[in-house]
């Protein structure tokens, strides 16, 4: 029997593509190699990071929160079994719910690995299957660095990192990026002395200037230590540990950092497994070079998500794998690429949308910049957690959102209004203008709105 | 009972025309004989109108559309025989609800647009919109209000405007440069001194007009020269037709009348069997029908001379073009006190008038055309001439 769509890959990009185009009526089948659904994602990424993110926190304020409110805590220990078994069943569940999921809309689940043949063929072990259309989502690892061998074990990615069985004393990051910090802010909030290694001067990259800034300042308050402008030459296991080698960038001598554990956190590279049989064009980072409707070069063949580059975010996979379904059923799918959120998990949160001030300077685009720190908003202090600031970004002329940066409490939440505006081509007055329960943190971005046109109340 | 209105009969070598305007909507009601529909052509503008009385309940060819003999244009519902004409079809009114869906705005203003237009007094609906699904950004209306206001009513035409030719329009555009392309076209001048047709006139005028019930003009005058001079001069009134040439018998003269549509010439057919006083009856009655565009096609076709009068507009001298297969076209022009001299050396104020020949010299001689308006020439200075034929 042959299928309308073959999905290889069943990460967040791959199961909603499947999903959706189910639901366009299309017989669909998606290949996993995995024995679960999900990707890295749900599996070994955004879902059990967040498990542990929430876990740590929690014991992190018992330890250090909770006495300002008055409630004292004595004989405080963290169990890490059980912190990685809750984080393993949040796992479970979320996956067999994907499951669930194929089942309810009459999805294929294939398991195994995929060989793509043609636009009409896929292997599956002793399994050929015929389709109308391949849609690629096989994803991203995590990208090696020379002179550091992952073995999952003292020297890991952050899957490793999601399961270690003890809390490190001393860990070493490489990488500043978001998975660095969230892995660093989890062990370091059970206990571990994490020192990041970034080989630029600054950390989160792509972040806004205003926010880079701060959450350094405010992730070294809590203890984390960095070595910006500093490359790590080598990672070589030592009985237990691991010594780490660190030089500037700039020049200078090398030095040696000792560590049970050494997180690689440099980024990630498209993973292309069982693609070999294609003649795909890949762009000299390996990323699979589609156009704007995901075709590739190879006609009746699609890829989505981190395969093609870009954001490599879940949610721009998702969007994509609705997107592609639709097209391939006729439909106009379409990603707006110029309004993808993006968080970082750390406490506090970045929520970050649209574009960053250095961007719109280098753009040469005159904008207006309305910022509220969230120690004037009132829910924020009921709460004792009142660090970071909202900030819109507008055109100067036409108020248009251009842009949206909050570090806070909540910011990955608060930050999808901001994303809807945009969406909308909505102009900060808008936002400004729309009622906001009070007392609530949503009131720092309406603050913020308003200070678009310098007239925030409360501040 | 229905009946089909279809475009009729247009005249000689007409085939098709343009709906150039409909008087009435489908659902009008509609007396007999009332015109429903123009047509325009090459040469005319023609209502159609009903035969009967009725509806009009359908339009069948659009203001616009190009339509040959015999065409469709619409159906017109005959009144019963007790003379009460069927209720008007009215198109069927759409729901009530769809009514109220529509008058709503598509898209709720954002909350920044709603302030903007309501403080602006700015309609929403004119403002152009780039959002989401056609949604109206502050952006949108910023820009609306940036744009440069509009110039004032008065400046606000447009730099030029483009309009399709009307047929009669791509016509004489045509004719005029057949006309240039084929012939070989000059053109002679003289003059007249139009003592004697003034005297003539005013010795006349009141005893002229009793009688026949119309003023004694120039043009009769110079039609009847010009009748005289042609059968003079058979070459003028003659015309090319492939290789021979047709000299003509009959002196049909065209009279060119500028209306709002246009230059049109209907003829004054058998001109040299009238008398002065029929002649200016037959411009005057074809003149009112040019400028009423109620000219018939056979009014307008078969004249073997021409002559057009821009004295009218203050022309002093020009320089006509052909209206072929003609091979002459008499030019007249403003008369105009001038000082002459005189057969005895004495200087005199005199009403004068350039006149033009133009003619194709591949049908007549130069000598022939000079002689033509010279003649044209003394008829006029001394209009004895033309009743004792000298």
């Amino acid at each position: 029997m042959a299928y309308d769509l073959i999905v290889v890959g069943g990460g967040p990009g791959g199961y909603v593509c499947a999903i959706r185009a189910a639901q366009l009526g299309m017989k669909v089948a998606c290949v996993e190699k995995r024995d679960t659904l999900g990707g890295t994602c749900l599996n070994v990424g955004c879902i059990p990071s967040k498990a542990l993110l929430q876990s740590s926190h929690l014991f992190e304020m018992a330890g250090h929160g909770f006495s300002a409110h008055g409630i004292k805590v004595d004989g405080l220990a963290a169990d890490l079994d059980v912190m990685m078994g809750r984080k393993a069943k949040v796992v479970d569940e979320l996956t067999k719910g994907i499951a669930f999921l194929f089942r309810k809309n009459k999805v294929d689940h294939v398991h195994g690995t995929a060989r793509v043949v043609s636009a009409h063929e896929v292997v599956v072990g002793d399994r050929r299957l015929q389709t109308k259309a391949v849609v690629i989502a096989t994803g991203s690892e995590s990208a090696p660095l020379p002179g550091v061998d992952v073995d999952e074990e003292r020297i890991v990615t952050s899957t490793g990192a999601l399961s270690l069985t003890s809390v490190p004393r001393k860990m070493v990051v490489i990488g500043a990026g978001v998975i660095g910090l969230e892995l660093g802010s989890v062990w370091r909030r059970l206990g571990a002395e994490v020192t990041v290694v970034e080989f630029l001067d600054f950390i989160l990259p792509p972040m806004d200037g205003e926010v880079r800034k701060i959450m350094l300042r405010l992730l070294q308050r809590q203890g984390m230590a960095f070595r910006l402008g500093h490359s790590v030459t080598a990672a070589v296991r030592e009985g237990e540990g691991v010594k780490v080698t660190v030089e500037p960038v700039q020049g200078g001598g090398a030095e040696t950092l000792a560590a049970d554990i050494v997180l690689l956190a440099i980024g990630r590279r498209p993973h292309a497994e069982g693609l070999d049989a294609l003649k795909l064009d890949r762009d000299p980072r390996g990323f699979i070079v589609v156009d704007r409707r995901f075709c590739t070069n190879i006609p009746g063949i699609h890829a989505i998500g981190d395969v093609i580059g870009g954001a490599m975010l879940a949610h721009k996979a998702e969007d994509e794998g609705v997107a592609v379904a639709e097209i391939l059923a006729g439909g106009a799918g379409h990603v707006n690429y110029d309004v993808i959120p993006s968080v970082v998990y750390t406490w506090p949160e970045v929520g970050a949308v649209g574009r960053t001030e250095e961007q719109l300077k280098e753009a040469g685009i005159a904008f207006t910049v309305g910022k509220f720190p969230f120690s004037a908003n009132a829910r924020a202090k009921c709460n004792a957690d009142a660090d970071g600031f909202a900030k819109i970004l507008a055109d100067a002329r036409t108020d248009r959102i251009l842009g949206a940066h909050i570090v806070g409490p909540q910011a990955g939440d608060l930050i999808a209004e901001v994303s809807v505006a945009m969406e909308f081509g909505a102009s900060a007055e808008d936002i400004a203008r729309s009622c906001h329960a009070h007392p609530s943190l949503a009131e720092a971005v309406r603050e913020a709105a308003l200070a678009v046109a310098g007239r925030a109340v409360h501040a | 009972m229905t009946q089909d209105i279809t475009v009729p009969t247009l005249g000689e070598s007409v085939t098709e025309a343009t709906v150039a305007k409909w008087f009435k909507a489908v659902g009008d009601s509609i007396r007999a004989d009332e015109p429903l529909v123009e047509l325009e052509t090459d040469k005319v503008t023609v209502e159609v109108s009903a035969p009967n009385a009725g509806v009009l309940t359908h339009i069948m060819a659009e203001t616009g559309a190009i339509v040959a003999v015999g065409a469709l244009l619409g159906r017109v519902a005959v009144s019963t025989a007790k003379g009460a004409p069927p209720p008007p079809v009215v198109p069927t009114p759409p729901a009530p609800a769809a009514v109220a869906v529509a008058a709503a705005p598509e898209h709720p203003l954002s909350p920044a647009v709603r302030r903007i237009v309501t403080e602006g007094g700015l309609d929403a609906s004119a403002i152009p919109a780039t959002g989401k699904d056609g949604r109206l950004t502050k952006e949108d209306v910023v820009n609306f209000q940036a744009a440069p206001p509009p110039p004032p009513a008065a400046a606000a035409a447009p730099r030029e405007e483009r309009v399709p030719m009307t047929r009669l329009r791509r016509r004489i555009a045509e004719r005029l440069k057949e006309a240039q392309n084929t012939a070989a076209m000059l053109t002679t001048f003289n003059e007249v001194d139009m003592t004697g047709i003034l005297a003539l006139r005013d010795r006349y005028r009141e005893s002229f007009e009793k009688r026949h019930g119309v003023r004694v003009g120039f043009m009769s005058f110079f039609v009847k020269a010009c009748v005289a001079a042609l059968k003079e001069f058979p070459a003028v009134n003659a015309s090319i037709d492939g290789n021979d040439l047709v000299y003509k018998n009959h002196y049909d003269i065209g009279v060119a009348v500028g209306t709002a549509q246009g230059l049109v010439v209907p003829v004054v057919r058998g001109a040299d069997a009238l008398s002065f006083a029929e002649v200016e009856k037959t411009i005057g009655l074809l003149g009112h029908k040019a400028r009423d565009g109620k000219l018939s096609m056979d009014e307008l076709t078969g004249g073997t001379f021409t002559i057009t009068n821009g004295g009218v507009y203050g022309s002093l001298m020009s320089t006509p073009i052909l209206n072929p297969p003609q091979s002459g076209i008499l030019g007249m022009h403003k008369v105009q006190q001038r000082p002459m001299v005189m057969a005895d050396g004495a200087i005199q104020a005199r009403p004068m008038m350039y006149i033009a020949l133009s003619y194709d010299h591949r049908v007549i001689d130069g000598r022939e055309a000079v002689s033509f308006l010279v003649r044209v020439k003394e008829s006029c200075e001394d209009p004895a001439r033309l009743l004792l034929d000298v």
